[in-house]
């Protein structure tokens, strides 16, 4: 059904510094879907990942990308946050001082502005962030340290799925999310990006390995090779790729 | 106790003397729109005197900001730290001038000094000349001094979370300017903090 979708991409073509790294991808996400996205190295799925978000520095130069209905090109990044996008970043940015509460507290109330809402109270705001903290077993004082900084890959991919519970999205990219992760903090972060979706929402995962999708397992899966999908299935496709590689597809 | 300068006038020039075993602190804040030109010269006359001097300021339009401190090591066992921080935007020029001076005498000196700047636009300008002049040779002496931009890695990834370029920028602003702000004592702090929140928000726009 047409109003099942949440993301319609079509034609889409992205180049960075005059290179063309998205060459005309499609892709149509419904509600409630897991979407996997695979691929070699430098075949696009960060620059997917990063063209959704509306990261400045990638130029689109064809297609177009619907999101419950809008121009998802023409929002700018917080427009996009607002409207329920959200990307686990592949290297998640170090922000010296900032801590998470002051960051966490300065976004949420961002959204809750996008959407006419007064701030949050103090002690609501504390509490929510507990809960969410507990939730991807962060420890609290994890609440003053600076965004990332001196954290380890598996600490910094947990804030990232700590930030999206705190920001509750429709549709969430993981990008790499596995990347420098060991099994725990894979476990952890797997069954975070489970227990939230619901089937109002839908997530794409981004990965390179199936070792993620052992975890989160997905409704259907991509390979992206050379900017453009070229083979789509349901899960049974992650095997095939394990046992016969990219180059032979 | 620290003494918080909020600068008022064109021309500020202050001279300093610690004695041995005293010791002198000092956070100056130069707001948007104040063109000044600020010279201290401290001098560390005795024993285990020491001096901490701090500074931020902030140009958002034509401002002509000077800031040239001389701090004179004169005898052994004195310490200094020297941070100023600033941001320039619009037309505005920054000069900073920084000199540390070690005697011949004044053996087991520490002193630092950092100078560190953002520039927000492309027509605003910064001078920054750290200088050692050192006739010891028992001493732990540095300087830096770096001109740099918003980091836009960390903008991308605070908007993809729905906080604003705007506040972005103010978050960024101020948690450069946090290792200045938190030696202001604390009865004072926050009421400054909120007063250079809102001028950095005014600079931006």
């Amino acid at each position: 059904m047409a109003n099942d979708i949440l993301l319609k991409i079509e034609g889409l073509r992205a180049s960075v510094e005059d290179k063309e790294i998205l060459k005309g991808v499609d892709l149509t996400i419904r509600k409630g879907e897991i979407h996997a996205v695979m691929g070699p190295n430098g075949a696009g799925k960060s620059t997917l990942s990063a063209v959704l978000a509306g990261k400045p520095q990638f130029t689109v130069t064809a297609g177009t990308v619907e999101f419950l209905g809008q121009d998802l090109l023409a929002m700018s990044p917080e427009e996009r946050a607002w409207a329920g996008i959200f990307l686990s970043f592949q290297y998640p940015v170090e922000i010296p001082g900032v801590t998470i509460t002051n960051f966490m507290k300065t976004a949420v109330n961002a959204h809750r502005a996008g959407k006419g809402l007064e701030p949050l109270k103090a002690g609501d705001f504390l509490k929510l962030m507990r809960e969410k903290m507990a939730f991807v077993q962060m420890k609290p004082e994890f609440a003053k340290r600076e965004v990332n900084v001196g954290f380890s890959g598996g600490e910094k991919k947990r804030n990232e799925i700590f930030q999206m519970a705190m920001l509750d999205p429709t549709l969430a990219i993981l990008d790499e999310t596995d990347s420098g992760l060991d099994v725990d903090a894979l476990r952890i972060v797997a069954s975070g990006v489970n227990a939230l979706h619901t089937p109002d929402k839908a997530a794409i995962v981004i990965t390179h390995y199936q070792r993620l999708l052992d975890y989160i397992v997905p409704d259907v899966v991509h390979v992206l090779k050379d900017g453009k999908i070229v083979k789509t299935a349901g899960k049974e496709l992650v095997a095939e790729i394990e046992e016969k590689g990219y180059d032979n597809l | 106790m620290t003494e918080v300068i909020i600068v008022r006038e064109d021309r500020m020039i202050r001279s300093m003397t610690v004695q041995a075993g005293q010791r002198t602190d000092m956070v100056l804040i130069v707001m948007p729109g104040l063109s000044t030109d600020i010279r201290f010269d401290i001098r560390l006359d005795g024993e285990g005197a020491e001096a901490n001097v701090y500074g931020a300021y902030l140009c958002g339009s034509d401002e002509r900001v000077k800031i040239s401190v001389d701090m004179y090591h004169n005898e052994p066992h004195c310490n200094s730290r020297q941070l100023f921080k600033g941001i320039a935007g619009g037309t505005s020029r920054v000069d900073f001038y920084g000199k540390i001076i070690v005697a011949q005498d004044a053996q087991k000196t520490e002193a630092y000094q950092e100078n560190h700047n953002i520039l927000l636009s492309d027509n605003a300008k910064v001078d920054t000349k750290p200088q050692l002049e050192i006739y010891a040779d028992d001493v732990k002496c540095s300087h830096g001094a770096t001109i740099g931009r918003l980091n836009e890695e960390e903008q991308f990834y605070m908007r993809s979370r729905g906080i604003t370029l705007e506040d972005a920028k103010v978050l960024q602003m101020i948690s450069f300017l946090a290792p200045v702000l938190e030696n202001i004592p604390e009865s004072e702090r926050e009421d400054i903090s909120a007063q250079i929140e809102t001028a950095v928000r005014n600079i931006n726009l």
